[in-house]
């Protein structure tokens, strides 16, 4: 599904307006909350291009992390800049994905056991930057070495606009992306692997080459999100990129959204991103925990209540409704 | 070099390891096989019996057998707790929702528990003698533990073979479609089944107090480990189970006697994947 061209475009302009509206001292802050959600939205539409042909990935924290931390060591060791570095990144995580899609496809690994597969190379990739702690700075993580000042070629800024267009630019990218799988053959032969892939080998797909080229496809847009995010913080750790708990928060943003149309992974990031936020300042340092229990809370309640995300939900709604008037025309 | 000795002490202790591994695999497998949906927070109950026997005991001074007990009925009403508010309304969900709606849990415990106890590690200790043989010390605070898994184990095993309603649960395992058909009641059969899952959390939570401080993250120190074990020995093959079990803890002690403890997990789980290619039926299942 498709939305509305017009509609489209009138959103593109209020986000490009949104660092010139006048926010008083809030300013920074909701830049800096807008920018988080463009990256994890663009993250997450990278996951739903396995994930909306049955390919549940529960480690794309693997992914996130091996590129963020490829191009931030390669950048404080070697002086290699981010976007040579984001290169190296892209290529080292298509390798992995390559390496993790192959066998699973070769021998059929799917459903729950693809999810524990991917599970276990997120913890792999989480514990090796662990355990190379005198590269990676341990679960301490490791700070970007600064330039002092602006420089493009580091991609190191201090204005938080810079950055907020960069988010921006990168996020539509990623919406074409996703638009482009969304029209091609590919996602025909890929819906058909998804349902039976068996029946959809007899009819002559290429089943591996398709599983694969959508994994790398997802992870190496993954990886670019992570180096995005890492340049934008300027400071990766473990826990934050990698693991179980980034992982699983992606995939809920994206369930949650619905990871079928063009923007639910976008829905879905925006409001749990919002969600923290606002409960994390309702709360604020006291009653520590607090907030992420009722985040917890509200995520189990909404997957029980809203299976097809709410993006999703909505989206039927309003096209049960376009299709009954048309069909009383038909009938009348 | 390493001095063959701590190589020796390291298998002892994967072997102690190993039967605390088990009784948490073979609660979750239990689960695992006969309702199809994975409970992600399933060591995240664990951490929650860890803190009731260690409120009881270390704080308001129960003995330890009272505290295991109740740790133990905490267990098994927190698995029939589960089960009715979680699992039932999305019994016929899409498989992810079914795996997000327990991670969603997984967050739920992991704060709810910051929030309640803090991030403090927490534990008890227990004065209990070491014996020792051939210049290798096995503390009685593992050596008991290890003991009561294997009896607990044996029981469940025992519990599914010989009884009606053991039989039943290994029906329901088999075939679902047919179970219902022949009149039984699966919810009651679930519920069954989530009790006795969620009692081997709470004996293993008393087990593993006396060996591990509990901490909010607790689950993430086992619970990845604890599903790659039963996928490791076949979705349902207790046996299977049981031996992967001890295949994995062997992998992290040794491994981490050798290397570093991230590298034995390291391993542990780079076997996991390579297993899968090469026997995804489980390590016991004949090759079809």
């Amino acid at each position: 599904m498709r939305a509305p061209r017009p509609l489209g475009v009138i959103l593109v302009i209020v986000l490009a307006l949104v660092p010139a509206l006048p926010m008083a001292g809030m300013k920074q802050y909701v830049l800096h909350v807008m920018i988080q959600i463009l990256i994890w939205a663009f993250i997450g539409g990278a996951w739903s291009l396995m994930g909306r042909f049955g390919l549940v990935s529960l480690g794309h924290g693997a992914f996130l992390g091996l590129g963020a931390y490829t191009a931030v060591l390669l950048w404080n060791f070697f002086g290699i800049n981010p976007w040579l570095a984001g290169g190296v990144a892209m290529i080292l995580t298509a390798l992995l994905a390559a390496v993790v899609a192959y066998p699973c496809s070769r021998f059929q690994v799917v459903g729950h056991y693809f999810g524990l597969v991917t599970l276990a190379v997120g913890e792999v990739i989480r514990l090796l930057i662990v355990a190379e702690r005198d590269w990676t700075g341990g679960s301490l993580g490791v700070s970007i070495k600064p330039v002092g000042g602006d420089s493009l070629l580091a991609m190191q800024f201090a204005d938080k606009r810079v950055f907020y267009y960069a988010a921006l630019v990168l996020w539509l990218a990623g919406l074409w992306v996703w638009a482009r799988v969304d029209r091609s053959m590919a996602r025909s032969a890929m819906e058909a692997i998804g349902e039976d892939e068996t029946a959809a080998a007899s009819v002559g797909i290429h089943v591996t080459r398709f599983k694969i080229g959508i994994t790398v496809l997802s992870a190496v847009l993954t990886a670019i999100g992570g180096v995005a995010y890492a340049q934008y913080i300027s400071y990766v750790n473990p826990d934050t990129l990698s693991g179980i708990g980034v992982s699983l928060r992606i995939v809920f943003a994206v369930v949650l959204g619905g990871m079928y149309s063009l923007l639910g992974p976008t829905v879905g990031t925006a409001l749990t991103i919002a969600l923290s936020e606002y409960l994390r300042i309702a709360f604020g340092l006291r009653l520590i925990g607090m907030a992420e229990t009722i985040y917890g809370l509200l995520l189990v309640i909404f997957i029980i209540f809203l299976p097809s995300g709410i993006y999703g939900s909505l989206a039927a709604l309003v096209r049960r409704q376009r299709r009954a008037p048309a069909a009383a025309a038909v009938a009348g | 070099m390493i001095d063959p000795i701590f190589l020796v002490e390291a298998a002892l202790n994967g072997i102690l390891l190993g039967g605390i591994l088990a009784l948490l695999a073979l609660g979750l497998n239990l689960i695992f096989g006969v309702i199809d949906i994975v409970w992600i927070a399933y060591v995240d109950l664990v951490m929650l019996c860890m803190y009731l026997v260690y409120y009881l005991v270390q704080v308001y001074g129960w003995p330890v057998g009272l505290g295991a007990l109740a740790s133990i009925a905490l267990g098994a009403l927190l698995g029939i707790g589960v089960h009715l508010t979680i699992i039932t309304p999305i019994l016929g969900s899409a498989p992810i929702n079914q795996l997000l709606a327990t991670g969603g849990l997984l967050f739920f415990l992991q704060s709810f528990a910051t929030f309640l106890w803090t991030t403090d590690h927490k534990s008890v200790r227990l004065s209990l003698p070491s014996f020792e043989i051939a210049g290798i010390f096995v503390p009685f605070t593992r050596l008991i533990p290890f003991a009561i898994s294997i009896v607990a184990v044996v029981g469940l095993y025992l519990f599914l073979t010989r009884t009606f309603v053991g039989t039943a649960i290994r029906a329901v395992s088999q075939d679902r479609e047919a179970m219902a058909l022949m009149g039984a009641n699966p919810q009651r059969i679930y519920i069954v089944t989530s009790a006795v899952g969620g009692l081997m959390a709470g004996l293993a939570g008393a087990l593993l107090i006396f060996q591990y401080s509990v901490h909010p993250f607790f689950g993430g120190q086992f619970g990845p480990l604890t599903f790659m074990i039963c996928v490791l020995g076949g979705l349902g093959n207790m046996v299977g189970a049981f031996v992967a079990s001890f295949i994995m803890s062997e992998i992290i002690s040794l491994a981490g006697v050798i290397w570093s403890t991230e590298m034995g997990y390291v391993i542990a789980f780079v076997v996991f994947i390579v297993m899968i290619f090469a026997r995804p039926g489980g390590i016991l299942a004949r090759r079809g």
